[in-house]
């Protein structure tokens, strides 16, 4: 396990004049200015991050691709490392990493397969909601097992005609037996990724009967088409894969991320008790799912980073090699130009993340905001690289026997999940940003 | 606390410009509060003012107006029963 908790995260310092890196961090915190890097700590984890990505993901990743799913000894691997309860607190097991750390470990996972990253997103999402909102009892029952990775989670807010309009859902819960009495939810979720083999589902539902009476009464948003407002009425609840009335399917023949092992989830009157409740009805999509959203927006950033990242170094290794006209393909113009807007496009949707990162391990209100910015411009910036990979590339781009179309196919994704690049577009503009 | 009270207007009124907020005017029905702001919102309480929130904690009447976030804070903080009692008002 990386040693991320003993320091305090990406400096942000004045730059110091000497190239004494561990001695700027000391005082990161209290000095002001903007200098970004990496401590000692945290290049150390980046490069046991980056090995076994070089050996044991990328290698084969294209197989899980083609097989719809990622080999369980990986997932093993993930679990032996301590990484799928990275950021969860040292008290319930989990590893208390800072922002940064778990963001290079994303973004080197993602270097080399996104359906892999997409199995920490999902478990850390998840993992994360429920560590801010969960009853302590609830906690206390499945919050040590989901940082040992013993369990994993799943989120299931996406429904067959529910996507960006996510309080909207129109899976129901109603309570049996008034009070304390069990939760009986039916609907359908679709997309669920991992959903083939979580052990726990974060579900978000519409509360109906006595239960939403109180809550609808309290609107937290406008008007929506029920009358009410549109999340008054959602409600979060953790649903185990065990629960009488549940059932998943797999869904296959996606275009990316396609060893991520998306499910279609039924509940058909799916009982929990009423302590799996998650925060309060009418929270289940303004905080619950929010939490969650936001988390994975910033794992989703990372990752792209990552993706960017392997589509430039393929072109890197490729133009320097590849000879067309007498020459590299790196001493044409035009290619150099692909070059350069990559190495630029990559370095800046980076240095958004670090941003995030920072602002994210300080508790800062604007974390959020940036991390809509920077999951923004690392998807398009991804898909950009992944789309200029495959064109330098030429007929080699568009082989399974590279990895570039899986690329494209996987970068594609990143603009649809956690929130659509138009969805940020009518975010982003919203929210008040502290200057740089 | 009058201080707090300025850091929450404060707060607010970057997402409310060019309107000041009243301490008990109900910023939900100003229409602008969605789930990004509600959760900037908790980040901003637990930030400036050194209390956690949670599961407990989510009941709307505590961060309707100004007031109640100040009440909500210093229930929190364990600043006595009074403020105690106007955070559940409502509830």
């Amino acid at each position: 396990m990386p040693e991320a908790d003993a320091d305090p995260g990406v400096a942000v310092a004045d730059a110091p004049d000497g190239d004494d890196a561990a001695a700027g961090v000391e005082n990161a915190a209290e000095r002001p200015g903007m200098w970004l890097e990496l401590d000692a700590a945290q290049e150390a984890a980046r490069q046991e991050f980056r090995r076994f990505t070089r050996e044991r993901v990328a290698p084969e990743a294209g197989r899980w691709d083609r097989e719809g799913k990622v080999d369980p000894e990986a997932v093993d691997e993930l679990r032996r490392r301590g990484w799928l309860g990275a950021l969860l607190p040292e008290e319930v097991g989990g590893g208390d990493w800072d922002p940064v750390t778990y963001g290079l470990l994303t973004e080197e996972i993602g270097r080399g397969c996104s359906s892999l990253r997409s199995l920490l997103t999902v478990h850390e999402m998840g993992a994360l909601a429920l560590a801010r909102w969960a009853s302590r009892e609830l906690k206390a029952e499945v919050l040590p097992s989901l940082a040992g990775g013993e369990r994993l989670i799943a989120l299931a807010l996406s429904e067959p005609d529910v996507g960006s309009d996510a309080a909207s859902v129109a899976t129901s819960a109603r309570r049996d037996g008034g009070e304390g009495g069990d939760w009986v939810l039916d609907g359908t979720k679709r997309w669920i990724t991992f959903g083939q083999i979580a052990d726990l589902f974060l579900v978000f539902a519409r509360v109906e009967g006595e239960a939403a009476e109180s809550a609808g009464k309290k609107q937290l948003f406008g008007g929506g088409k029920d009358g009410g407002g549109k999340g008054s009425k959602i409600a979060a609840f953790l649903v185990p894969a065990d629960a009488p009335g549940f059932s998943r399917a797999p869904i296959g023949h996606i275009v990316g991320s396609r060893a991520s092992q998306l499910a279609e989830l039924t509940f058909d009157g799916c009982r929990v008790p009423a302590g799996h409740l998650v925060g309060r009805v009418g929270f289940g999509f303004s905080h619950v799912a929010s939490t969650a959203l936001d988390q994975g927006r910033y794992s989703v950033a990372w990752g792209s980073v990552g993706l960017a990242q392997a589509c430039l170094d393929a072109c890197l290794e490729h133009t320097a090699e590849r000879e067309q006209f007498g020459a590299t393909l790196n001493q044409h113009h035009l290619v150099r130009r692909k070059l350069t807007e990559m190495i630029v496009a990559v370095r800046g949707a980076r240095l958004l993340c670090y941003r995030a990162g920072h602002l994210r391990r300080q508790g800062d209100p604007s974390a959020a905001s940036e991390t809509l910015i920077a999951k923004y411009q690392a998807s398009r910036t991804a898909t950009a690289c992944a789309n200029d990979a495959v064109q330098l590339h030429g007929a080699w781009g568009l082989s399974e026997d590279r990895p570039l179309e899986r690329y494209l196919r996987d970068a594609k994704v990143t603009e649809i999940i956690e929130g659509s690049s138009q969805i940020l577009q009518t975010l982003i503009p919203r929210y008040p940003l502290p200057e740089l | 606390m009058e201080e707090r009270k300025t850091k929450i207007r404060a707060f607010l009124g970057k997402f409310f410009k060019n309107r000041e907020i009243g301490d008990d005017e109900d910023i939900f029905e100003l229409g602008f509060v969605n789930s990004l702001l509600a959760m900037q919102l908790v980040q901003f309480l637990e930030k400036e003012f050194g209390v956690t929130i949670e599961d407990d904690d989510l009941d709307l009447d505590n961060f309707r107006t100004v007031n109640r976030l100040d009440a909500l804070v210093a229930r929190k903080k364990g600043e006595g029963a009074e403020a105690g009692e106007l955070a559940h008002a409502g509830s």
